[in-house]
């Protein structure tokens, strides 16, 4: 395959599952957003922690000043002349899908395209008057539906690898970002396993909704979320589809079926990755703290997919 | 001025021509509110597709939609068989004429066509001299446009032998139609065009003496207007779409980056002007070329469709000549005609040309897509003077034509159904064999008494059907 046409299908998915980890992250941001706030007030931090997240608040603050809820909200989700935001995020998947067309069925196409369409429409009419959670349901739906028609309409071949390559990689560092910013936030009581506190509870679970993963919790813990078992949850759980293990195992088998030579140093990283993750176990990680293990493992991530850019991506 | 236009449906006394008989029915039962939904439906699934183009022009690089009329054009089989002939007919001598000129002139030497007429025209590659092709074939995939006058006799208004475009168009078009309105095809019997892709890929594969050699296509990129229509045919024919960053020269080879390490191409299927292709050869400026293509390709080592130097043959200078070229190379009468033709570089010719601008449709020898042409009878006397004073400082970029009163097809407007001018470009595939897909694309003038079908100026297209009689 063409490598610019790998990294079009590449980035195609990973500006999809961007979208879609941006939503999630707003969804679960602005539902604790309007509990109470621990008399922290207006629930404005809370929803300005998904662009401390995303290292885009300076921007926001450069542009708007001040943080008002109506405009993080726009900045975030709506606004075109933000790159970060989740309707840029389906403009450059959809320009990287326009590029490809020939390599992606029509089924996917015409879905992102559709996708893309439609939220220039949500665009006009706002964010307030098409409704916040509606609009999170909305983008998780469309993702949803790109994958369902990816998976139930394309060739297994080297076009469907890396397409699951960039979800993956995207996924593995959202996942990572989101459980370090939701134990920062659950503060002092994080340290405790299955704190009783409300705040905690609230935290982890809306983090657990955002990745749907709180059916997974429940049946797996029978108890009341808390930071010693989320953090086993979403890092080294490989049955649960959107934990750091079950990226780096997909990440990892999927350099494998890859042809040529010249992946060798990706494929040694991820392997890397992945052994660690299996030969780890959660109390290791608490030991060492689990924010300075996720400092550690953000930059591993990026490493990944650096490796695999030149490994594939640009190759000669 | 009163013109008589030949309209495809009704003959002149208001009756429905045979062919279009079944459809007529068709229409006549269908509710009105059922065809509009249609065409609603149609226009959404084609935004959804992205079957678009961009406008030059436009700052915003807006994609718009193609408007598409759900009234087909329909041509009876027998009067196809004809225009078929004279498509392929002319093809063929205009690919004799490109070998001959890159080779030994003998046109030249016959004194049939002046030597400055084509050795002096910027399309004219003096790179091709001398270079030998495979099966001699110049023009790969060839579009000759067809417009019919008052009484209905085709002529030729031009023939498109660079990188002719709008076939995915009439494959999107029929596809569209039998998804609308299943119970027209199989009321009769309408000739298909489906396996064009597979026609073109076998074509382009029969261009190069290589067995089963790698075919890639050649986009300029995704803003270059056409970009849909070459993502289309690579999807069609199952290969690689490329950009010119995508491959490269080495020993005097092409090659593509490609996730797997370098894979040789043997088979270009350009969609890009020859003075983008090799930024060593042409435009130095041209990022959109391939460093060391020209040497790669006088080496024989890769085949372009179409070859190099194709220009000179559809320049609309060159165009009055080829009824000649015809009669010199094929020793035959020509079965189309051509449109009776002004060149404003002989001074007696430009002074009729001058004296008669209102009547007349004028246009640059090298302009395409319907950009810089005047039709004076459409023109306000302001437009008609500047053009005039265009004219004269540089006659020998112009020709003149008789204003042609392009026949008219049924075409939903606003207001109901109303005629329209029409045109048709059949596509003509020259390799082992010359071969024409039935029909072709239509090209409609939306607005009201409008000649100008080209897309970037408003016009839609039609099905195109030919029917057995």
């Amino acid at each position: 395959m063409l490598s610019r046409t790998a990294s079009d299908l590449y980035w195609m998915s990973r500006y999809l599952e961007r979208a879609e980890n941006l939503a999630r992250m707003l969804d679960v941001s602005y539902s604790l957003s309007l509990m109470p706030q621990d008399g922290r007030g207006d629930g404005l931090h809370e929803l300005a922690m998904p662009l401390l997240i995303t290292g885009t608040l300076d921007d926001y603050l450069e542009r708007h000043g001040e943080l008002h809820a109506e405009r993080l909200l726009h900045f975030f989700a709506l606004d075109a002349a933000n790159p970060a935001s989740i309707y840029s995020c389906l403009g450059a998947a959809r320009a990287s899908a326009h590029a490809v067309r020939g390599r992606i069925t029509a089924d996917m196409w015409e879905n992102i395209n559709a996708t893309w369409l439609e939220i220039r429409g949500i665009a006009n009419q706002g964010l307030s008057r098409y409704g916040m959670s509606r609009f999170c349901e909305w983008i998780k739906e469309r993702s949803h539906l790109f994958r369902g028609a990816s998976y139930g309409t394309i060739m297994r071949n080297d076009a469907f690898r890396f397409i699951r390559l960039g979800t993956f990689i995207e996924r593995a560092d959202n996942t990572l970002r989101l459980l370090d910013a939701r134990y920062e936030m659950a503060g002092d009581q994080a340290e405790a396993v299955s704190d009783g506190t409300a705040h905690a509870y609230y935290q982890w679970s809306a983090l657990l909704r955002a990745l749907s993963s709180f059916e997974a919790y429940t049946e797996i813990y029978r108890d009341a979320p808390g930071a010693r078992h989320v953090a086993e949850l979403l890092l080294l759980r490989a049955d649960v589809p959107r934990s750091l293990r079950a990226c780096t195992e997909e990440i990892d088998q999927i350099l494998a079926q890859l042809p040529g030579a010249n992946g060798r140093p990706a494929q040694r990283l991820a392997a890397e990755m992945d052994a660690r993750l299996r030969y780890t176990g959660i109390q290791e990680i608490l030991e060492e703290g689990l924010h300075a293990w996720l400092t550690e493992f953000i930059p591993l991530v990026r490493q990944l997919g650096n490796a695999i850019h030149s490994s594939y991506l640009e190759a000669a | 001025m009163i013109r008589t236009y030949f309209d495809e449906m009704y003959d002149a006394g208001g009756q429905i021509r045979p062919h279009y008989r079944e459809f007529a029915r068709w229409l006549a039962e269908t509710p009105d509110e059922l065809l509009a939904q249609r065409r609603r439906e149609a226009d959404l699934l084609f935004h959804r597709a992205g079957i678009t183009f961009t406008l030059y022009g436009d700052e915003q690089g807006t994609e718009r939609l193609i408007p598409f009329d759900t009234i087909p054009r329909s041509i009876p089989a027998s009067e196809w068989r004809i225009v078929e002939r004279g498509c392929i007919q002319r093809v063929k001598a205009l690919n004799m004429f490109l070998a001959d000129l890159y080779h030994e002139q003998r046109i030249i030497k016959a004194g049939i066509i002046p030597a400055e007429q084509v050795l002096a025209n910027e399309q004219y590659q003096l790179a091709m001299q001398g270079l030998d092709l495979h099966r001699d074939i110049y023009s790969h995939i060839s579009g000759v446009d067809l417009v019919r006058d008052g009484d209905g006799t085709y002529y030729v208004l031009e023939d498109n032998l660079r990188t002719p475009s709008g076939v995915s168009y009439m494959l999107e078009d029929r596809k569209m139609m039998m998804r609308l309105f299943p119970e027209l095809f199989a009321a009769q019997r309408i000739a298909p065009i489906d396996h064009y892709p597979n026609l073109l890929l076998d074509t382009l594969k029969s261009s190069s003496p290589i067995d089963d050699p790698s075919v890639v296509v050649l986009t300029p990129g995704r803003f270059n207007s056409a970009f849909f229509e070459h993502a289309f045919l690579a999807r069609e024919m199952g290969v690689e779409l490329v950009e010119g960053a995508d491959l490269f020269v080495r020993d005097d080879k092409v090659f593509m980056r490609t996730t797997d390490g370098p894979k040789a191409v043997d088979v270009i299927y350009r969609r890009l002007d020859d003075a983008f292709l090799d930024p060593l050869a042409f435009r130095p400026d041209s990022m959109l070329g391939v460093p060391g293509l020209l040497s790669s390709y006088r080496s024989g080592n890769v085949v372009l469709a179409n070859a190099i130097g194709t220009g000179v043959a559809d320049d609309k200078s060159v165009y009055p000549f080829v009824t000649e070229m015809i009669r010199f190379y094929l020793d035959e009468e020509p079965i189309l005609k051509n449109v009776p033709t002004w060149q404003c570089r002989n001074p007696s010719e430009l002074s009729h040309v001058l004296a008669n601008l209102p009547e007349l449709v004028v246009k640059e020898t090298q302009g395409s897509g319907g950009y810089g042409m005047l039709v004076g009878p459409a023109a306000t006397t302001a437009e008609i003077d500047a053009f005039r004073e265009r004219i004269k400082a540089k006659p020998h970029a112009y020709i003149a034509q008789p204003t042609l009163s392009l026949s008219t097809c049924p075409t939903f407007v606003e207001n109901g159904i109303a005629p329209r001018h029409i045109d048709l470009r059949p596509f003509v595939l020259s390799g082992r064999e010359t071969r024409v897909v039935p029909g072709g694309l239509t090209r409609v003038a939306l607005r009201e008494g409008s000649l100008v079908v080209n897309s970037s100026q408003g016009g839609g297209t039609k099905d195109t059907w030919v029917v057995e009689d």
